[in-house]
């Protein structure tokens, strides 16, 4: 049986490597950005949400209605305003502007709130359980995978039933005769950068309940969350959440193995599909 | 005279360090169907190419409706109301056709064409509409390119290589819908290798010839000798 619930948690864990991942992966697919400060930013969405909590007194659930505006803004100055410059045929360039983009908030984060792990105040949430049939489950994992089914969803809706979408999909499949159409690619990229923070901002926050966090915390949830994209095959959102719960299982059933395996184990099997199928299990489809 | 719609005036255009036009010039007025001929490499893609504003060009040497657009990004250029069917056709592959004919419409502009108008033309799209361009013939996905152009209801089409790659068949039905559009009103220039096909349905030509045009005029008029020694150099 406990082998059964490690599964379980493993899986309501990987909702939220899903959303640590479903923002990369957008980016990723409209305009081929590798987005090293990714997790900083996730971690910086926490930063704020507790700068929210702490000033106004909300729940950091409801917190959500200003962090995701405010990180979508975000994302769409900085893409217009510094990553846009960078973005040409050679990938080198956007990599080391988002890695000193990921030093700074970093260095700035720990400035503004110095080395102390924090974390979010959630009350009852925090503990909330349901037990069905000899299982229990958390309330908070399972908020958090659902809301990583609908994140996913509704990226996924917008991707194939938008205008945004089909501007999305074409500025990704050719960059120039998207010109051609009008669409402006500086405001395109920006777009998908303020849609990728947005849901960076969701999973700072889930995250800030659930373990806590700290300046330095970045690096890791970027891991994760590249090693779900991974795992689940480029360019295919519902791979991305197949990938984040692949990841949190084999990481839940390491831990049951032993403590400190938890970690390692996570890697492992992300090598493994990365040696067998390096394209992931569910690549997209060329059409 | 009254402005042309396009005037191009003493235009250069580099590829990096290779020369590829040299001081072309050209005008086109409203309504008006023109013809660029010329062999292959003699620089008719690259003409495309600037006035689309995907290559670099001197500011000055574009204007359109007597404003210069040299300087303007090709999405700008697009929302003027020139419209690109580029060589290749280079649909979306990753949109069905039909999403391929409505993000060509995004911009809004008003005139007659929209997707049933384009279904109209081309039947064949509309079966096909829910198809990836993948899946189609050379010549259908030249329809469903012409067609992404024409829902921009465009003031200017500039079609490049209409028949290139495709069945000669199709190739005489692509010629036979071009005067319906450029009936409507909008203005057309056609690159096209074939001469004798390029000459019959424009009213004017220009021939280039290593980057220059090498003789202009009225289609109906022209020999074939000028024609030869105008594409060959001869």
């Amino acid at each position: 049986m406990e082998w059964v619930n490690a599964v379980l948690q493993g899986t309501l864990l990987g909702g939220l490597y899903a959303l640590f991942a479903a923002g990369l992966s957008l980016i990723f697919g409209v305009m081929r950005l590798v987005n090293i400060a990714h997790g900083d930013l996730i971690v910086l969405a926490a930063y704020l949400a507790l700068s929210i909590t702490a000033g106004f007194g909300l729940h950091p659930l409801l917190a959500l209605l200003l962090v995701v505006p405010a990180m979508g803004l975000l994302g769409y100055a900085l893409q217009r305003g510094l990553i846009n410059f960078t973005m040409g045929g050679d990938i080198l360039p956007p990599l080391l502007v988002t890695f000193g983009l990921s030093v700074i908030i970093q260095n700035g984060l720990l400035m503004g709130y110095t080395a102390d792990p924090q974390k979010l105040q959630a009350g009852a949430l925090e503990t909330a359980s349901l037990t069905l049939l000899g299982l229990t489950a958390g309330v908070l994992p399972l908020l958090t995978f659902a809301l990583a089914v609908a994140v996913i969803g509704a990226l996924q809706w917008m991707f194939y039933r938008t205008a945004m979408g089909r501007a999305f999909r074409a500025t990704s499949d050719r960059q120039d005769v998207a010109l051609l159409m009008g669409l402006n690619r500086a405001h395109v990229f920006g777009l998908a950068m303020a849609l990728s923070l947005a849901v960076t901002a969701i999973a700072g926050v889930l995250l800030g309940i659930r373990t806590g966090f700290d300046p330095a915390g970045g690096g890791a949830r970027l891991i994760f969350g590249f090693e779900a994209v991974i795992i689940g095959g480029l360019g295919n959102l519902w791979g991305t959440l197949a990938g984040g719960v692949i990841l949190g299982i084999a990481q839940a059933i390491g831990g049951q193995i032993h403590p400190g395996l938890q970690i390692l184990a996570g890697h492992l099997v992300f090598l493994a599909v990365l040696a067998v199928r390096p394209r992931g299990l569910f690549p997209k489809m060329e059409g | 005279m009254a402005e042309p719609l396009l005037a191009i005036d003493r235009l250069d255009v580099f590829h990096g360090d290779f020369q590829a036009l040299y001081g072309v010039e050209a005008e086109i007025a409203a309504g008006e169907m023109v013809a660029v001929i010329g062999a292959n490499g003699a620089g008719k893609t690259t003409l495309l190419s600037a006035l689309a504003g995907l290559l670099p060009r001197p500011a000055a040497a574009i204007r359109w409706q007597g404003s210069p657009i040299g300087a303007l990004r090709a999405d700008r250029v697009a929302r003027l109301g020139i419209a690109l069917v580029p060589e290749g056709r280079l649909l979306f592959p990753s949109l069905t056709i039909e999403e391929n004919l409505i993000i060509g419409g995004r911009m809004g502009r008003r005139g007659p064409w929209g997707l049933e108008a384009v279904y109209r033309l081309f039947p064949i799209l509309r079966e096909r509409r829910a198809f990836a361009p993948a899946q189609l013939s050379g010549g259908q996905q030249q329809m469903a390119a012409i067609g992404r152009a024409l829902m921009a209801n465009p003031a200017l089409i500039l079609i490049d290589e209409i028949s290139l790659g495709l069945a000669p068949v199709v190739v005489r039905q692509l010629y036979e819908v071009l005067p319906a559009i450029v009936g409507e009103g909008m203005a057309a220039i056609v690159v096209e290798q074939d001469t004798s096909r390029a000459l019959s349905v424009s009213r004017r030509f220009y021939c280039l010839q290593e980057g220059r045009v090498a003789l202009a005029g009225a289609s109906g008029s022209v020999t074939r000798e000028a024609i030869g020694r105008a594409y060959f150099g001869v």
